[in-house]
């Protein structure tokens, strides 16, 4: 019964996917995590006149364990990269990043010793926003392709090749 | 009376020489006379150079190189190639300079320590000057300089246990990728 969930013939089970994925994509509550001037344009994006709230992203929320969507928005020195990784690792899945900015991407103009080359050294990264800084309008498309993202998931899929794959094919009636 | 003849007068045997570019004094101090000077400056009831508005450490260690490099290459053109190149003598690789501003006239002054890089230790102002309590330790950070007498000698801007002073000259710009331990432990 369990493996026909999602080799076709389970609609109960599909459908419940589609559920859920539709409540995630709609209220991807983010993180700001502004530590340059990409924070001021992520500012930008989250207050009125572009208002990301328009997308779901209803509250940016202060705690990592209430947030969905951690927007990194600027560079991140070589003394922070510990901290950025705590608080990635503190936050519930399911989780999604954004890395907004040169800085975040690659370490920007910031070749140095001090300057992480990237936060994909530290953390996974979904979305990538290039610009120096980006405009909101960027970080609005990024948001947009987080949601995307969150479409294509499959979160039950997970469960079931845990509690349905040991089972013996051959034994299914 | 001119700040240069003030500062003369005040400082009088302490000075080692004086220098002037575009209208800022400098003024250098042998690296014991140091808080002897400062205080003196600040006392001073002509000068009251009361406020520090930096201090920071200089490596000159390139700048030496270079000035180096240069007459040997004209000394070879010139003369039989047989001559070895005398070494050059140079002042201590490392300086501290101090920022001082006057409040009550509004003069600015800069105070030079030469510091050498076998025993890089001057005396902390921090007693006189508490705004020279964050300078000092970005000083210590970033040039390996140790401030006697300074309350809190730790790290300003790196992380503890970083074990290199990046700003010196022999230090690469992207850095000998310290932080691994500190990224992927």
């Amino acid at each position: 019964m369990g493996l026909k969930a999602y080799t076709g013939e389970g609609w109960l089970l599909t459908k419940m996917e589609e559920l859920i994925n539709w409540g995630r994509k709609r209220s991807p509550w983010p993180l700001p995590y502004g530590t340059a001037c990409c924070g001021i344009e992520m500012m930008c994006a989250l207050a009125a006149s572009y208002d990301m709230a328009r997308f779901g992203a209803e509250r940016p929320s202060f705690s990592p364990r209430q947030a969905d969507v951690l927007i990194e928005a600027g560079t991140i020195s070589k003394k922070m990269a510990p901290i950025l990784r705590r608080i990635y690792d503190q936050m519930a899945e399911p989780k999604w990043v954004i890395a907004m900015g040169a800085c975040a991407c690659t370490g920007g103009v910031f070749r140095t010793y001090s300057t992480l080359q990237g936060i994909n050294r530290v953390i996974p990264v979904d979305v990538y926003v290039p610009g120096c800084p980006p405009r909101p309008e960027s970080l609005l498309y990024a948001l947009m392709k987080v949601m995307e993202k969150i479409e294509k998931d499959h979160p039950l899929r997970a469960l079931f090749d845990r509690e349905i794959g040991q089972v013996d094919l051959r034994s299914c009636p | 009376m001119s700040l240069k003849d003030q500062v003369q007068s005040c400082l009088g045997p302490l000075v080692v020489a004086v220098s002037e570019c575009q209208g800022d004094l400098s003024v250098e101090v042998s690296r014991e006379n140091i808080k002897a000077a400062l205080s003196k400056l600040k006392e001073d009831p002509g000068l009251s150079f009361d406020f520090l508005s930096d201090l920071f450490g200089v490596d000159n260690s390139e700048l030496y190189k270079k000035t180096a490099a240069k007459p040997a290459k004209k000394a070879e053109a010139e003369t039989a190639p047989e001559e070895p190149p005398k070494p050059q003598e140079f002042p201590p690789r490392f300086e501290v300079i101090y920022l001082l501003l006057s409040l009550k006239t509004n003069k600015r002054l800069q105070v030079k320590v030469r510091v050498p890089e076998e025993n890089p230790v001057v005396d902390s102002v921090v007693s006189l000057f508490k705004a020279a309590t964050w300078p000092e330790r970005e000083a210590y950070d970033m040039y390996g300089i140790r401030f006697n007498g300074h309350p809190d000698l730790r790290r300003l801007l790196m992380w503890e246990g970083f074990p290199a002073y990046p700003l010196r000259k022999d230090y690469p710009l992207e850095g000998r990728g310290e932080e691994r331990h500190l990224i992927y432990d």
